[in-house]
């Protein structure tokens, strides 16, 4: 199943780091971190849960530069048509 | 909820598809597989199929895990457990409502069969530590996604010494499959939206084959609309521009080089079956798991007699052609018919990521069929 949410890290359960509490929208469940412990997981973190596992850490970083090249999307054209508007030559 | 509100921001859609209107010419008739079940659910879910102009048709692919397994494999699973009251049968969700020979494992669990539903490999794990004197199969099922998860499970039930627990490896993969559909004839396919969730493990490399080998361009995709939109933006620039290159669009969670860790654990554990049958497709080489001989221990397939069980098809149904891509989900002569969510013929009408479940339970009131 392809099926994975975004949870946030709020507590490593054990000293191996093989568990950790996350949040999902206000629901706590304990989670396997086995797979992400070699990227470095702190409380706070993002991360991507699929079967009880966390797959991968969710980059804001990405997240906001894609969402930043979307929004700049058309802008160009924006400001050209607004140029070619202006009439006081 | 954060990391996908952001994603379905309605201004954002809007832009993202003003900007493929401009791009798509008049006489451009793109057909791109969406290879994910997710996908296809998402599509229809957000009804992106209608926003998008026409000359836009979608394929869907058979990345759905359940979907593809030859009718029998449930039953293989199931008949351990039906024929040994000391074994319990666990699955996830998707398979619980499987038709098969004698019913669905929840047909099997109403007649006195142990089947028990989980959400992780890690439960079924629990479940024989708690029951000592049965034995647990886990039917495990998923593309490279959830193979890490279960190769986890095995390590741990070993560190633990469990010996009641046992995998039923039906472990599939991706890449395979998809150079398997890009084979058949008559198939034409422009490119591809790849998966988001297996592409988090596996990484953009094994669909360099698809850019370089078949000239198809591939965008890894998340799965909000606004994933999607920016996908099929990525796709046709390249289809446009004569480019077949692998591309990340799922950025915030899938890297070049995929889940290092992940994959190094899969290939602790699992090795590839020569072939595995794949419904619709016939055998396909390396395209699926199983346990490594030094994993026999907690192997069904080695600690249980499995005979193989062969399932005669209802020969109207069309679930093989559904899931090559050749026909849409309403196409297949028993859909909505004979076929629904309530008395499915195949898995594909039961599944979450299953395209004929998906058209049923999306597009019903306004089909015609």
């Amino acid at each position: 199943m392809c099926l994975a949410i975004p949870g946030k890290i709020v507590e490593l359960l054990d000293d191996r780091n093989q568990y950790a509490m996350i949040d999902v929208s206000g629901v706590r469940r304990k989670v396997n971190i086995s797979l992400i412990q070699h990227e470095g997981v702190k409380v706070n973190d993002w991360v991507l849960i699929h079967v009880g596992f966390a797959m991968n850490k969710i980059s804001e970083k990405q997240a906001l530069e894609q969402l930043q090249l979307l929004q700049e999307i058309g802008e160009d054209k924006e400001a050209m048509a607004e140029i070619k508007g202006y009439q006081f030559d | 909820m954060r990391f996908i509100d952001e994603f379905r921001n309605p201004e954002l859609i809007k832009k993202t598809l003003e900007e493929i209107e401009r791009i798509i010419e008049p006489d451009d008739h793109f057909r791109i597989m969406e290879a994910c079940g997710g996908h296809t659910y998402s599509i229809f879910h957000f009804g992106l199929q209608e926003l998008l102009p026409k000359n836009i048709e979608f394929i869907h692919g058979p990345g759905c895990p359940v979907c593809v397994l030859p009718p029998g494999r449930v039953d293989e699973g199931l008949e351990i457990a039906s024929k040994n009251s000391d074994v319990i049968f666990t699955a996830f969700g998707d398979v619980m409502r499987v038709p098969g020979k004698k019913g669905s494992p929840l047909n099997h669990k109403a007649m006195g069969t142990d089947v028990r539903m989980i959400y992780s490999p890690l439960d079924a794990l629990d479940i024989a530590i708690k029951n000592p004197d049965k034995k647990v199969i886990l039917f495990a099922i998923g593309f490279e996604t959830t193979a890490p998860s279960t190769a986890i499970t095995v390590l741990r039930a070993k560190e633990l010494n469990v010996d009641n627990f046992f995998v039923y490896s039906n472990h599939v993969k991706i890449v395979p499959v998809l150079k398997s559909i890009l084979d058949q004839p008559n198939m034409r396919i422009d490119g591809f939206i790849g998966p988001g969730h297996a592409s988090v493990i596996i990484g953009a490399h094994p669909y360099e084959i698809i850019a370089k080998d078949y000239n198809k361009p591939v965008v890894i995709s998340g799965f909000e609309p606004l994933d999607i939109l920016q996908s099929i933006l990525m796709l046709i620039k390249q289809l446009k521009n004569g480019e077949a290159k692998v591309e990340i669009q799922y950025k915030r969670v899938v890297m070049e080089e995929g889940n290092v860790s992940a994959l190094e654990i899969i290939d602790q554990v699992f090795e590839d079956r020569p072939a595995f049958e794949w419904r619709g497709l016939g055998a396909i080489q390396n395209s699926a798991l199983k346990l490594r001989p030094e994993f026999a221990k907690w192997d069904a397939e080695v600690q249980f007699n499995v005979q193989k069980i062969t399932i005669e098809e209802n020969k109207d149904a069309q679930c093989g052609d559904v899931l090559k891509g050749m026909l849409k989900p309403n196409q297949c002569k028993l859909f909505g018919k004979v076929c629904t969510p309530d008395n499915p013929v195949g898995a594909l009408m039961v599944s979450s990521e299953g395209a004929c479940a998906t058209y049923y339970n999306h597009l019903y009131s306004t089909m015609n069929y």
